[in-house]
């Protein structure tokens, strides 16, 4: 990741204080949910980059997570049609595919919503070109189950029931969780 | 007989080439992973070997969708990525070769899947400098996801490879029936050598050294040998198909073929 990027992933809102009406929008953005997790906000997952106004039109730049990811074009709908009923309209998306998401822009309190509502939040994502090839053999870092915080779990498989997770299991509490990926 | 072709012509620009092999290799694939659908041997691995097709379908879409916007900026007429993926005919597909043969057993889509995970691992890495702003910012994206299905890959690799006298001798089996159609990948053309001198992106025949690498560190621990080279060159990077790429394409674009334009 350049140093712009770090700077960008540290302060997603930089242009947050431009005028009342952006102000406004990202009070509404905060409460329009994932559709696949729908406890945190497209605000807390970290893929709401910026929000100007252009003209009369209020642009949202939004980074999608996962290339195949079937949610971002809902996504992009609530998004529109949050803002629209709060009065701030015209609303017009513009996808930014670079700096590339990255799980570390989930920010301390989208983490504690994923943890309460049972998905294990991710880890570090490191930077890319220092990711270790992992060929084999493999250990996975252990995790801290979501219900009952042991760390006696175990990776069931790497994948879930979406883009974004993989499927663990907690061997203390016999529970299964869901781990959000770190990419 | 009246012609009622809707196929399109696309451009033969080597910049449009070249982005059409990557998009076309990561579409292919991705259809064949998708027919694991409800038959793979575990639930874990239907959904993962479905969730790898997503992300690679995700990065078809924005590669093809690229190659079309770049047919009009040379002044060609704009494909968006429907057009391209539904309305070209066999021979303007320039996918691999190895992602269009048939899914066959398990052991055989786990090599396949290792083949060309890390080589598109080591592609995206490359395309992440690309003089192209959009091709690289595409690649930032898909070299974290590659690195996931390659880790996957390369795991059940180890696990057959390792495992049993009869997954050993499945995943033997499988390197052998593929083998042949690895040397396409990495063979070198005027495509690639535009691509590279243009800063598009590498030369492929770049990335076989370290993609060699990286394939034998992973049958070495699976105690599996790299096959011998042989002379068998497959041609569908240039548009020559085997035989199997006609029936992927019929059940991809039956739809748009049958309802021409249709939408959800």
């Amino acid at each position: 990741m350049s140093d712009e990027a770090r700077a960008v992933a540290r302060e997603p809102r930089a242009s947050q204080a431009t005028g009342a009406r952006c102000a406004r929008a990202w009070e509404v953005l905060a409460g329009v949910l994932d559709p696949e997790v729908p406890v945190v906000s497209v605000v807390d997952l970290g893929i709401v980059r910026d929000v100007v106004e252009e003209g009369d039109a209020l642009v949202v730049v939004v980074t999608p997570t996962y290339s195949g990811c079937p949610a971002t074009e809902a996504i992009e709908q609530s998004i529109v049609a949050a803002l629209a009923d709060a009065g701030l309209g015209p609303i017009r998306i513009r996808m930014q595919r670079a700096p590339a998401w990255t799980s570390d822009w989930i920010g301390a309190e989208g983490r504690e919503k994923l943890r309460a509502y049972g998905i294990a939040p991710p880890g570090p994502a490191g930077a890319a070109g220092e990711v270790t090839l992992r060929f084999v053999p493999r250990t996975v870092a252990p995790l801290a189950c979501p219900r009952c915080e042991s760390t006696n779990t175990e990776r069931l498989a790497a994948f879930g029931a979406t883009a974004c997770k993989a499927l663990w299991r907690c061997r203390a509490c016999g529970e299964p969780f869901e781990h959000f990926k770190p990419i | 007989m009246p012609s009622t072709s809707s196929s399109i012509a696309v451009s033969s620009d080597p910049a449009v080439q070249y982005l059409l092999r990557i998009g076309d290799t990561c579409l292919i694939h991705a259809q064949r992973l998708g027919e694991w659908c409800g038959h793979a041997p575990i639930v874990e691995e239907d959904i993962a070997l479905t969730n790898m097709a997503l992300d690679l379908i995700g990065q078809a879409r924005a590669v093809l969708t690229r190659a079309g916007t770049l047919e009009a900026a040379l002044g060609g007429e704009p494909h968006d990525e429907d057009q391209l993926a539904f309305l070209r005919d066999e021979r303007d597909f320039r996918n691999c070769t190895i992602a269009e043969l048939p899914r066959g057993d398990f052991a055989s889509t786990t090599v396949r899947n290792l083949a060309l995970a890390v080589f598109f691992e080591l592609l995206w890495e490359r395309l992440a400098e690309s003089t192209d702003e959009e091709l690289a910012a595409i690649a930032g994206k898909a070299v974290k996801e590659s690195r996931y299905h390659r880790e996957h890959a390369a795991d059940w690799v180890v696990r057959l490879g390792d495992g049993t006298v009869e997954s050993a001798a499945r995943m033997r089996a499988a390197l052998d029936l593929l083998w042949p159609y690895v040397a396409e990948i990495f063979e070198a053309d005027a495509i690639d050598e535009a691509a590279a001198a243009g800063g598009l992106g590498p030369r492929w025949a770049d990335l076989q050294a370290p993609w060699r690498e990286r394939i034998g560190a992973v049958l070495a621990a699976a105690g599996l040998a790299m096959p011998a080279e042989r002379a068998f060159r497959s041609t569908g990077k240039t548009g020559r198909h085997s035989e199997h790429l006609g029936y992927v394409l019929a059940e991809m674009q039956f739809l748009q073929r049958a309802y021409p334009g249709g939408v959800w």
